[in-house]
This record gives C-alpha cells, structure tokens and sequence, in this order.
C-alpha cells in the first residue's frame, strides 16, 4: 500500500464530512489557513482523482442491506448525492444504479456487436468501430428510475425518514452528456418497414434485459451512446453501448446494448410487464408510462444540513421534465404561502437537468422550502395534495403503499428548523 | 453504397412495398448478418406467440427440472426464498391488489403466459440464462402455471397453447388496447401525469 492509499483509508474511517452546509461548519471564515504540502500527485499523472478531502459517495443497498427490497432480495439500487452536486452533470462515477441482480458484464469493446433486424429491408451488424465513424451528437440528458423519489419500494423508509437527504429522496435521477449515433439515423440506414411501430431493445447482461418502445420515441431522439461525459460509457452505465431514451423511465435506457428488434407489438417482456407497471388503489396497473413529469428539488439546503448561523444563503437545486425544457422555478421559503421565481442557470436545455438558484436571508425562524418546476410543455409540477387527487385517494396512501409509484412527482419540502438542522417534511 | 442496400431499394421499387425513407448513405459502415447470427440472437417471445420456438412440456416434466434448477432460490413449492422472488400465487390472491401490500406473484399479476418462457428462456437460473432447452423451458412453464392453478398437471404447453393460455390478471392492465399505449389521447391522461 503506498503512503497515499493509508491515508485516504484513515481519512474514509475518520468518518469526516466535506460538504459546506454539513456537520460543523464554522460561523465564519476563521483564521487564515496554513500553507498546504504539496498534493503527492505521483498515482495522479496518468488518472486524475478528487482530492482525498472529498468523500461524496453513492448510497443504497450495497451499504445499507435494509434498503434492498423485500420481494426482490438480488436487486440493489445505488442513489446520487444531489445534496453535494454543483452544477447540471453528475459525475459518471456518482451516476445512479439501479441493478435487478446483475453485476454489469465485462464486455471487450472489440468483440461487441449491435444487431439490427425484424421488420427492416437491410438487417445490419456494427462493431462499435463502426459505429464512432458515423455521424453523432452530444446532448445533455437526464436519466431517472420510473421510482425515484416514490415514497414506497426502492426508495422506503428512507425516503420518507426525517433525516432523508436529497440523495434519499431524489438520488435516483443522474444527469450526463451523452455522445452517440441517433438510433433514427440506423434504422433509416436499414430501412424500417411500414409494418414495424414498435422497438424492442436488448441488453448484453445476464438476464439480458428486454424493453419494448414505440418506434415513433426511436425516430425522435433515441441515441445509441458510446460516450459519457468526455469519456467512454462507464461499465455500469453499459460499457460500451447504452441506449438513450431522452426523458423516459430508465428502464427503457437499455445497457449493453446489442440488439434492436423491429417488431409490431410491445413483446411484454418481463420487467415491463410485472416489474414496471404502476398499481393503483383499483386494483388496475398503468403501464407503458415513459415520460416522467416535471420534478423539482431543492438540494442545498436540503435534508441533514446544518445552517450554522442566520444570515445569507443561496438556495439551489435541480429541476427536470421528461416533457421537454424547464421553463420556470418557482422557490417558497415560508410553506408555500408565496412563491418567486428563481434563476435558472445554463444551459437550459431539453430533457435534462436545469440548476436553479435564488438568493436567501434566513432569519433564525422555522422556514419551510420548497420548490415547483414548470416545463416548456407548461406541466406544473403537482402538490402531495394534487397527486392522491389524481390517484384517487388521500395524502396517506402515500405513506403506507408498499409499491413503487411510477413517476412520483409531489413537491418536496424541507423544513428548517430553529436550530438550523434541516429536515424531510413530506409528511 | 453497400451492394445489399442497392439490392434492398430495387425490391422495394419492384415490389412497391412502401419502407419508411431508407436512404443509405454511409458506405462500408456496418455489414449485413447472416441468418445464423440472427437466429442465435433473435430469442425473444411475444405475447401472441410470435418467436416461440418449436417443442413442448407438461407440469409433470417441469417438476423434476424446477427441483433441480429452480427450487433453490425459488422455494420448493414457488413460495420464494431470501435469494429468490415467489412465483406461485393465484386468482384467489388478486384481492389483494387492491390494498397498500399487494401480493405480487406470476399468478395474481402476471398479464401473459409468454412472458414466463420468454424469461426463463432468457436469463434463467440466474447467470445461466440460455442454459436449458426449449422442451426443459416449456416444462418448467407449464409447472409454475399448473402451480398457480391456471392449467393442469397434463396439459401440454407449447407455441401453440402458450399464447392462449388467459392468465388471471389479463385484463388489469391500462391502457388495455396495445394500440392505445403510445397515443397520449386514449390514455385518458397526459404521460407524465398518469396516476
């Protein structure tokens, strides 16, 4: 082990927090820092790392075996620390996970094939060589699991817990730029026929995940993404090919992909049928959702953090649609009593991830904040209040369904309290 | 221009048949596959029985077969286990889905009777998928569906009487017409905002 490694692996047990609104942090600037060592950069030239300073991390099942889903034990979800991100991109590395029981496979890029077939005129085969030769684009997308933030399944007792943080109520929605070849420009290269309308798309993993769309969403702005980021697609986001559906459940997003079948029914494989649908109270499942509606959060401050003293705070957070653009947010400080527009930071752009800031005073009082996004679509996101309208039930069904709601988008609040800790207050 | 490709957009001219805009234009860029490659990949059933493969099964066959390769995660009897989901559940279990803890089985939930064979073809027994034979994937159909009481123990399963096979929860599915699930009008509700 060289000197570094020892000291990061003190520093990981010391158990320290980085992030600025977290345990401890100090009323003022405080004395002026001694000169730091040099940073010993020798396993640093050829990878870079983040300093060892910094020690955000994923969450989930891996670390917290009671978060795993007591009907589907070999699942296991990994959550984004949104309540420590700057910015509309996610670090490939803190990119959310969610796995049905499948350590991602270890594909060589050289042997990796994408099949096209079924209803074309010209089946074709691409090596991913192939693939990069052709024309691409670059395109910030956000990707969200169908439940994130559902106040049952996946996300659980944590979610709804007081001490949630954004990273549990929220942390299943990454954002990344994607680079790719549109999925419209191979299909028209092999010739969809008349009698194709939907897409079934499938993976190169062990349960070789299978996910039916309509080809309509395949000609619009599906990608066929080799890179993430700046680099190539991370193993667990689909290493080396990952299909991109802009603004749908992420289950659609297939990883691994080597297959395109042109078919003319949804094939109602697996998860879509029995895993993905959403139960309501009767008794009917909706299925086939796709689109996730507007969602906002506010992650700083947000859940766990500590206001040190009363004074001047920059409120921030993300919002996204699978609609289309975000057009306004709005932020309320006093419970949502009144509401005022916030400034949303470039790029603002389709299907992706806007940050949204708007400046603060906290005067010591309780304080309740919140946020609501508005897409270009015009869909507001709704209250708790205005979701049991729509499922026809009350605010409490929320609280105690087992199942995993698809597209939950309710408001969240964070209440802030006069000790400056800041709570989940969605119930 | 790929020879294939020329040759692809003379039929189509011949035949008249009509092909969404097909206009290749990126020369020596990809190949075409031989059948054999798609047929090794093309594994997947639909719901009418499109892609079910020849062979058949009987319960009787499959419960020898489940007791080797599935009772171990599964549960002898289908009732699950901690490394396993349950699979057997039945018509007599569908009142629960309409409480906050739904029991969620291949018998109380499940819409098609494909979607069985096209799994355990696919990706079972976990990291093994493709492992078993058509007959042996039939088999073990047949018993899980015997088991939730959907057919009997002698009923032969295969392309033919899988897709006809009306499982319990068939019609719980909205919107329940596949050609209305992409069309945001027929939804009853914008995607998105569906409860």
């Amino acid at each position: 082990m060289n000197p570094k490694q020892s000291d990061r692996r003190r520093f990981l047990k010391s158990g320290a927090a980085l992030a600025g609104l977290a345990v401890g942090a100090s009323a003022s600037a405080g004395p002026l820092a001694a000169e730091p060592a040099p940073e010993r950069i020798d396993d640093l030239h050829l990878y870079g790392e983040r300093s060892h300073f910094v020690n955000s991390v994923r969450n989930g099942s891996i670390n917290n075996p009671e978060r795993r889903l007591k009907d589907e034990p070999n699942a296991f979800g990994l959550s984004t620390p949104l309540q420590d991100s700057v910015g509309m991109i996610t670090p490939a590395s803190l990119h959310f996970v969610v796995s049905h029981g499948y350590e991602p496979p270890d594909i060589n890029p050289l042997e990796h094939r994408l099949l096209i077939h079924g209803m074309v005129d010209c089946p074709l085969i691409f090596s991913l060589d192939d693939l990069k030769r052709l024309p691409f684009v670059s395109r910030f997308y956000f990707i969200e699991c169908h439940g994130n933030s559902t106040t049952g399944g996946l996300g659980g007792a944590a979610r709804i817990s007081p001490n949630a943080t954004a990273q549990d109520t929220h942390g299943f929605t990454s954002c990344s730029q994607w680079t790719g070849v549109p999925l419209s420009l191979l299909l028209k290269e092999a010739g969809v026929q008349k009698s194709a309308s939907w897409i079934l798309a499938e993976g190169a993993d062990a349960s070789k995940h299978t996910k039916s769309f309509p080809l309509a969403k395949a000609m619009d702005d599906a990608l066929v993404a080799y890179g993430q980021n700046g680099e190539p697609v991370r193993p667990e986001q689909g290493f080396p090919l990952r299909l991109v559906v802009p603004g749908w459940e992420g289950i659609n997003n297939v990883k691994w992909l080597r297959r395109i079948d042109l078919v003319d029914e949804p094939y109602m494989a697996m998860m879509e049928t029995t895993r993905y649908p959403s139960l309501r109270l009767d008794g009917k499942s909706r299925w086939f959702k796709f689109e996730m509606g507007p969602k906002s959060v506010i992650t700083q401050p947000s859940g766990a953090h500590h206001l040190p003293v009363r004074g001047f705070y920059e409120i921030t957070g993300l919002a996204w649609s699978g609609g289309g653009a975000i057009r306004r947010v709005e932020v309320s400080t006093d419970d949502g009593r009144t509401w005022k527009d916030a400034q949303l930071h470039d790029p603002v752009t389709q299907k992706a991830h806007t940050r949204f800031s708007i400046p603060w005073n906290w005067n010591g009082e309780e304080a309740v904040l919140q946020s609501r996004c508005t897409d270009d679509q015009g869909m507001v996101q709704p209250t708790m209040a205005e979701l049991a309208k729509l499922y026809g039930t009350d605010v409490d069904y929320f609280r105690k369904t087992s199942q995993i709601l698809a597209g939950f988008n309710a408001i969240q609040p964070w209440k802030v309290n006069r000790d400056g800790s800041v709570q989940n207050a969605i119930f | 221009m790929r020879f294939s490709n020329l040759l692809a957009a003379g039929i189509v001219l011949l035949t008249a048949s009509a092909s969404l805009a097909q206009t290749p234009s990126y020369t020596n860029v990809g190949r075409t596959p031989t059948k054999e490659e798609i047929q090794a990949w093309d594994i997947a059933a639909g719901p009418d029985g499109k892609g079910l493969p020849p062979g058949h099964g009987t319960a009787k066959e499959g419960a020898p077969i489940y007791a080797t390769k599935c009772a171990s995660c599964h549960g002898p009897a289908g009732e699950g286990t901690p490394l396993g989901r349950r699979l057997v559940g039945s018509k007599a279990d569908m009142w629960t889905l309409t409480t906050v803890q739904p029991l969620i089985t291949i018998g109380s939930y499940w819409p098609f009777a494909t979607t069985i064979w096209d799994y355990i073809n696919r990706a079972m027994p976990r990291n093994q998928g493709g492992s078993l034979n058509a007959n042996e994937v039939y088999a073990l159909t047949a018993f899980i569906l015997s088991k939730c009481g959907i057919i009997q123990e002698g009923d032969v399963v295969d392309a033919k009487t899988l897709p006809k096979v009306q499982m319990p929860n068939h019609n719980g599915f909205i919107p329940q017409r596949f050609e209305d699930i992409p069309d945001e009008r027929k939804r009853g509700c914008r995607l998105g905002t569906c409860p």
